[in-house]
This record gives C-alpha cells, sequence and structure tokens, in this order.
C-alpha cells in the first residue's frame, strides 16, 4: 500500500473527525443523550434534498447549511415535543428519526427522476463514502474542529456543569438553557459534517462508542475528552487503513468495527471498571481473606491451648469454619509457599512471621470490637460478625487511631488479650 | 384473471400494495404500542437495524434468501441485539441509551461488510435496507409447483399480521400489566423478563416482514410514529391499540396516494403521512395537544381569577370598587373590568355607583362552593 495524496487526505480527513466526534460524544454519553446524535444524523437528510433542490446541487456548502438546518430543527422538534406533551424522550427520538428520514427520502426520489446533473453528493450521505473526501472538506474539517474545540475550551466549566449538575449551575446564575442549546449546535455541526464520512446510520457510532470506551478508563471528565479524541482518531485512522489496504472493505463500517473492538477491550479490561480487572480483584480479594481466617485460626487455637509452637491437624481446621480438606489444603500450600507455617504430615504449625501476621489480623479484629461497643454501644454479642469482616479491610493507620483513641486497652470485650503489634510495617 | 380485477376503481397491483401496507401498517402499530408505552422505542430501531446482519448471516449459511431463513436470522439477531444492550445495561459500566447506540451500530457494521465481501451480486442491497420496495410486490408471486397462490407479501405480512393479533390478544393482561407495573407482574407470577423477549422476538420478526416492504429505517416509523400518535389521543391501552392501528393503516393509504400523485418513494411517503397524523394530533388533541393543553390551562386561570374577584367582593364591607381590586392583586384595569363583566354577565356580583358587590346568586354560589381553598386574611 502506498501512501498516497488521497490517502493521506481521507486518512486526515477521518481522523479529524474521529476526534470530534469522540469529544462531543462524551457530552452526549453523560448528558444520557446517546441517542440524538442518531436522530439529528437522521434528520438532516431531508435538509439536504431541499438546499439541492434549492441551489441545483452545483455547491456543497449549501447543501452542508441545509442539513445543518434540518438537523438542528430536528433536535428543536425533539425538545418541544418532550416539553410539550407525556410523549417521552425515546419515543420522540424515534418518531423525528423516522419521519424526517421518511420526508427526506420522499424527496430523494423525487430528485432523482429530475433532469438535472450532479448528483453523486447525495448518495455519499446517506452511507458515508471517505474516499470522495477533497482537500477542500478536509480544510472545513479542519476549521470545524478548531472551532468545536475552542468553544468547548472556552465554555468548559459550564458544559461540565451540564452534564453533571445543572440544577447547581441554574443557582449559580448561568444561562444553562442557552448553553444547552450552544452544545446541542456543536452536535449537530459534528454529526452533519460526519455524514459524509461515515454515513447516517453509522454516524451514531463515531459519537458513542469512542466515548462510552473513554468512560471506562477515567472517572475525570478531562481526562474522558482527550481519551475520547484519541480513540475516535484511533478507530477513525485504522479503519482507513484497513479500507485502503483490504479489497472491499467498506471505509465507514471498518471504523466502526475497529471503534467497537476498542470499546469491548475497555469494557473488560479498564482498570477500577473493566470486568475482566474487577473479577481479578475479587478473586485476590477473596484469597486474601481465606488466608488470614486461616492464619487466624491457628492463632486462637495455640491462644486456647496457650501454645503457639503445638502443631495442628487439618481436621481441627476443619471444624472451625466448615469448610472441606480439599479447601484448607489448598489454602494452608499457599501459605506454606509464603512461608507463614510448616507443613509436617497431617500436622501445621505457624511460623514467627506467620504468628505476627495473624496477631495482627486479630488485633484488628479485637480492637475493631472494641470500639463498636465502647463508641456505638453495641451488646456484646453483636460485634464479632462485624469485625469479621472488618479486620481484611482496616489500615495500620486506622488501627493505631483506634489503639489511641481506646487507650491502649489490654482486653477485648470477650476477655481475651488484643495482640501487640508486632509486625513493623 | 385476477389481474384484471377492479376494486373501488383500483388496478390489481394497487390493491396488492395498498393490502401489504395496511397490513404492515397494522402489525407495526400492534407491537410498537407496547414498544411506546414501555418506553423502550429505540429498542425497535436498534431491532430494524440488526435485521440486516441477520439475513446476510443466514445466507451465508444457507446459501438462499428464503423468507423463513430470512425471519428465522432476524429473530435470532434481533433477540441478540436486545441481549447484548441488556447484558451491557446490567454491567453498570453504560446506560441503557448508550447501550442501544453502541451495539446496532456495531451489528449493523458487522453486516455492511459482509454484504460488501461475501455476497456480490445478491439481490441484497442497501437502497433495499432503506427504502423498502413496496413498488413491486405485486410482480413477485409465491409458487407452488407451477401453481401461483397471489403475492408472497401478501402472505408474509398477513400470517405476521395473525401472529401478533393471537399474541397481543393471549398476553393482553399479561403484557398490560408488565408494561405499567412490573413490581406487581413480578409478584403475581408474571416474568416480565420473559414478555420482554417475548416481544422482541415479536418486534423482530415484525421487521423484518415489514421490512422488504418499507425498509429498515421507515419500519421505525411504523412502529413507533402510530402509537405515539395514538398515545396523545387516549389513555386506555385497548384504545391505544385500535387507534393505532387505524392510525397505521390511515398513514399507508394515505402515504401511497401521495406517492402516486407525486411520483416518489412510497415507503417514505407512508412515514411522512404518519408524521402528519403525528403533528395533528400533537397539536390539536382534545386533552395532550398543543393547543388542548393551552385551552384547559386558559379555562382553568379564568376560573382562578374569577374565584379571587368573587371572595375579595365578599369579604369587602359596602362596595368594592374596581381600583382597589386592581391594586389588590397588582393587574391591568383592563383584566379587572373583563373578569368582573363576566361575574356581572353570570349574574355573580352586580354593578354600581363605588364598585360592584355580590348578588344573592353570588353569595349562594360561594356558599355552595365551601371547600374552595381560597380564604382571604388581611
Amino acid at each position: 500500500m502506498e501512501f498516497t495524496s488521497i490517502f493521506i487526505k481521507v486518512l486526515l480527513g477521518a481522523s479529524l473527525l474521529g476526534v470530534v466526534a469522540g469529544v462531543m460524544g462524551c457530552f452526549a454519553l453523560l448528558r444520557r443523550q446517546s441517542l440524538l446524535g442518531d436522530a439529528v444524523s437522521h434528520a438532516a437528510l431531508p435538509g439536504v434534498c431541499i438546499a439541492f433542490l434549492i441551489t441545483g446541487g452545483r455547491d456543497p456548502l449549501s447543501i452542508l447549511i441545509g442539513a445543518l438546518l434540518a438537523g438542528f430543527a430536528g433536535s428543536l422538534f425533539i425538545l418541544l415535543v418532550v416539553r410539550g406533551s407525556r410523549i417521552k424522550e425515546d419515543s420522540a427520538i424515534g418518531i423525528v428519526l423516522s419521519v424526517f428520514f421518511g420526508v427526506g427520502i420522499v424527496l430523494l426520489t423525487y430528485i432523482k427522476r429530475l433532469p438535472v446533473g450532479n448528483r453523486s453528493g447525495l448518495d455519499t450521505f446517506l452511507f458515508g463514502q471517505a474516499a470522495t473526501l477533497m482537500w477542500k472538506d478536509v480544510l472545513l474539517f479542519t476549521v470545524v474542529a478548531l472551532l468545536v474545540l475552542t468553544v468547548i475550551i472556552v465554555f468548559y466549566k459550564e458544559f461540565k456543569l451540564l452534564c453533571f449538575d445543572r440544577s447547581f449551575g441554574d443557582s449559580l446564575g448561568l444561562p444553562m438553557r442557552r448553553l444547552e442549546i450552544v452544545l446541542t449546535s456543536l452536535l449537530v455541526v459534528v454529526v452533519v459534517i460526519g455524514l459524509q464520512t461515515v454515513g447516517v446510520i453509522l454516524m451514531l457510532a463515531a459519537l458513542v462508542t469512542p466515548a462510552a470506551a473513554a468512560r471506562q478508563w477515567t472517572d475525570r471528565f478531562r481526562v474522558m475528552l482527550v481519551l475520547a479524541g484519541s480513540f475516535g482518531a484511533i478507530s477513525s485512522g485504522l479503519g482507513v487503513l484497513a479500507s485502503s489496504s483490504i479489497e472491499r472493505m467498506p471505509t465507514g463500517p471498518a471504523i466502526v468495527m475497529v471503534s467497537s473492538s476498542v470499546l469491548i477491550v475497555s469494557l473488560l479490561l479498564a482498570p477500577g471498571r473493566g470486568l475482566v480487572w474487577n473479577f481479578v480483584q475479587s478473586r485476590r480479594l477473596q484469597k486474601r481473606i481465606r488466608h488470614e481466617n486461616l492464619l487466624t485460626d491457628l492463632y486462637r487455637l495455640g491462644e486456647r491451648q496457650k501454645n503457639w509452637e503445638r502443631t495442628v491437624s487439618a481436621p481441627t481446621l476443619m471444624g472451625m469454619r466448615g469448610q472441606s480438606g480439599r479447601q484448607i489444603w489448598r489454602t494452608v500450600g499457599q501459605l506454606e509457599s509464603r512461608g507463614l507455617l510448616t507443613v509436617d504430615g497431617d500436622a501445621m504449625q505457624l511460623t514467627t512471621t506467620g504468628l505476627d501476621e495473624a496477631s495482627d489480623v486479630v488485633r484488628k479484629h479485637r480492637l475493631w470490637e472494641l470500639y463498636l461497643m465502647r463508641r456505638l454501644d453495641l451488646p456484646a454479642d453483636h460485634v464479632h460478625r462485624d469485625a469479621e469482616a472488618m479486620e481484611h479491610a482496616l489500615t495500620d493507620e486506622a488501627v493505631a487511631e483506634f489503639e489511641e483513641l481506646l487507650g491502649y486497652p489490654q482486653h477485648d470485650p470477650h476477655g481475651r488479650e488484643i495482640p501487640k503489634r508486632r509486625r513493623l510495617s | 384473471m385476477i389481474a384484471d380485477a377492479l376494486f373501488l376503481g383500483l388496478e390489481y397491483e394497487q390493491i396488492v400494495i395498498l393490502t401489504v401496507g395496511s397490513l404492515v401498517g397494522a402489525s407495526c402499530a400492534l407491537v410498537g404500542s407496547f414498544l411506546v408505552v414501555r418506553q423502550t422505542a429505540m429498542l425497535g430501531d436498534a431491532i430494524s437495524h440488526s435485521v440486516l446482519p441477520g439475513i446476510v448471516v443466514m445466507f451465508l449459511i444457507t446459501g438462499t434468501l428464503s423468507s423463513f431463513y430470512m425471519v428465522a436470522g432476524a429473530a435470532v439477531f434481533g433477540v441478540l441485539t436486545v441481549f447484548l444492550v441488556g447484558l451491557l445495561n446490567r454491567t453498570g459500566l453504560l446506560h441503557e441509551d448508550a447501550s442501544i447506540g453502541v451495539v446496532f451500530p456495531a451489528l449493523f457494521s458487522l453486516g455492511v461488510i459482509l454484504v460488501t465481501r461475501y455476497t456480490a451480486g445478491v439481490h441484497l442491497d442497501e437502497s433495499c435496507v432503506l427504502y423498502g420496495e413496496i413498488e413491486f410486490v405485486a410482480l413477485d408471486d409465491w409458487l407452488v409447483g407451477s401453481r401461483s397462490l397471489g403475492p408472497r407479501a401478501v402472505w408474509i405480512t398477513g400470517a405476521i399480521l395473525l401472529a401478533n393479533l393471537v399474541l397481543v390478544c393471549t398476553f393482553f393482561k399479561e403484557l398490560k400489566v408488565t408494561s405499567f407495573d412490573p413490581d406487581l407482574a413480578a409478584s403475581l407470577g408474571i416474568s416480565p423478563v420473559l414478555l420482554h423477549y417475548l416481544l422482541m422476538i415479536t418486534v423482530s420478526v415484525t421487521a423484518v416482514g415489514s421490512f422488504e416492504s418499507v425498509g429498515a429505517i421507515l419500519v421505525v416509523a411504523m412502529f413507533i410514529v402510530p402509537p405515539a400518535t395514538a398515545y396523545l389521543l387516549t389513555d386506555r391501552l385497548n384504545v391505544l391499540l385500535l387507534l393505532a392501528v387505524v392510525i397505521g393503516v390511515a398513514s399507508a393509504w394515505v402515504g401511497y396516494f401521495f406517492s402516486r400523485a407525486f411520483d416518489c418513494s412510497v415507503a417514505g411517503s407512508m412515514a411522512a403521512a404518519a408524521g402528519v397524523f403525528f403533528m395533528l394530533a400533537f397539536l390539536f388533541s382534545p386533552q395532550h395537544g398543543l393547543l388542548g393543553r393551552w385551552l384547559i390551562r386558559r379555562v382553568l386561570a379564568r376560573r382562578f381569577h374569577e374565584q379571587l374577584i368573587l371572595l375579595h367582593v365578599q369579604s369587602g364591607t359596602g362596595r368594592t370598587s374596581l381600583d382597589s381590586l386592581a391594586a389588590r392583586f397588582n393587574w391591568r384595569s383592563g383584566r379587572v373590568v373583563a373578569i368582573v363583566d363576566r361575574l356581572v354577565t353570570a349574574g355573580l356580583v352586580e354593578k354600581g355607583a363605588g364598585g360592584v358587590r355580590l348578588t344573592v346568586k353570588g353569595k349562594t354560589a360561594i356558599e355552595e362552593s365551601g371547600t374552595l381553598p381560597l380564604v382571604h386574611v388581611d
């Protein structure tokens, strides 16, 4: 594949579009208006046709303006229907999408029979043909991208409020409704210039998919905007690359396939939110809880016999939490390899580090019990269950604070000794 | 034979197109009504788009474009779409609108890529997806051996309408209760999830059956617009269904004759006609239209103003001057005069030198409406 000027042109145009669509998609996603873009892209069609009929199709700019006006009318109409009647937003979007598009198809079939020359521009609006992009278009995209990004940077704080806490914005006296109209206008502009590249149906994905992927990686709005723009650009770039190097691979769908893959990876792997990530985290936590439980069981057995040096057999442990022998041995094996206990046939014994670790957890458990009793006035027989969970979650700093708060107590509510801190962190 | 039959001065071809259009309008309106009242209209949009990959995948597997496989493939992909949207939604990572917005374009793209790469020369082009080909339904007969049983589309859309009717009649109560009160439904032992999927399968099958005639996007119009129009006209679900069907069929007829007159897309005209019906209801529906709501608000405001003046006149001693009323409520004097004139006409107050006072009729009117929330305290 050669980097011809056509290829670079298309790549540049599609990437620019990817950036602005991704950024605008973040606003749509967070305002739960993801499908508004779909309605706008469909609503643009009659505008395109009317502009074509008026100018005779000679002027691409007038077609863009027609699309803009119709898209804007569509979004206003949704607002009017939702505010002015009992129709809900989902139906209003569906109505505008399908009726405007129907009118557009009527006009389109009417135009197709007219004896005018250049109609090629019309079909690209339906399906998008990135290959037909011209340098003029790329220049237009650049101007629009700069414009949109500038407006977003200038009104960043206000738009952020619009997404997250509209009523707070109202209370500050900000013109939230006007800001909403500005934001919707930007969306319409981006959708309309995108139609030519990805087409009516797939414009929705250009907006929403990169934003949905970006959302998974961060809780910061600023970062999300940058990520969504980058995902949009990368998807468009790879999509164009794929369609130019693989025979019979349409550009728009290729772009959507790439961005959908990015989304799937994000949904699975994003730290803090991704499904696989969460699964691994919860498995890790479960494992730690299993380890700590077995250690504290051994500690308590030793405490009862006032001797931690004695070995304990697996069946004794099985009685404590109702675990099977297999479960116990699996945990024992893991603890042995961590050097926290030694195993000799059927019997096991805590090592010094194991005893330190165990007494640390028991310490947390008993201090928490005491804290619940003294501070929250819970009866002694109600605190164990809660402490059983908290012993795995408390940090050393928190424990140090309680200890001070409780006046360095020696014994827990049940009269058992609170172990001293042995481990040096 | 049949080709020469005339009905209402219509030609055979027109009768077939109108029949198919009416059948599509009716069956879409029936299931679409539930999409609208359940606020899942955009799932209908998503399903109608996933019809394409369903058909393509089925074609690639079976190698035929037979109607049965098309319906089956579309139903599978429709349910897949709904399932994926629900799955994404349940992970809590995306809201429902965003889930819809990422799922169906992805499936549709897959469909377009498969069409472009593997089905060259097969009659499965994108314009068919978008516009449908209701113009040609009369030309495509269902052949059994060498015998023709009439247009295939009439059989398909008729069967779908029948299936939808059976579904809605059998499960009317269940659909109703799951639509309006899913918790009650669950406590009554009716599974909302099961009915949701049943409805979505029906939507998918209806979409694919209608898709040949009106196209993927305009089928959305038939799903959503007539029921939404009916929703503005009634508060009763059974009336809503009936009205939606009537409006759906009417849209098909109006759309068809419009397209005949101006020689343009039939399917597009049907969607546009449905849009016109919606606009009429949106503006002029007695209860829920813009005009109706404005009138009701106006009547309520008038009544409130009259009661306010009556009570104020009652609490005054002797006659109350119009100027003092205007000053009391900070109204223009013209407004006070207009309200007082209406009260005079109704015989509730009488005018005289120095102002107005209650008539006997006015006093009894106030006593009778003893529950009036307005008590004048100064």
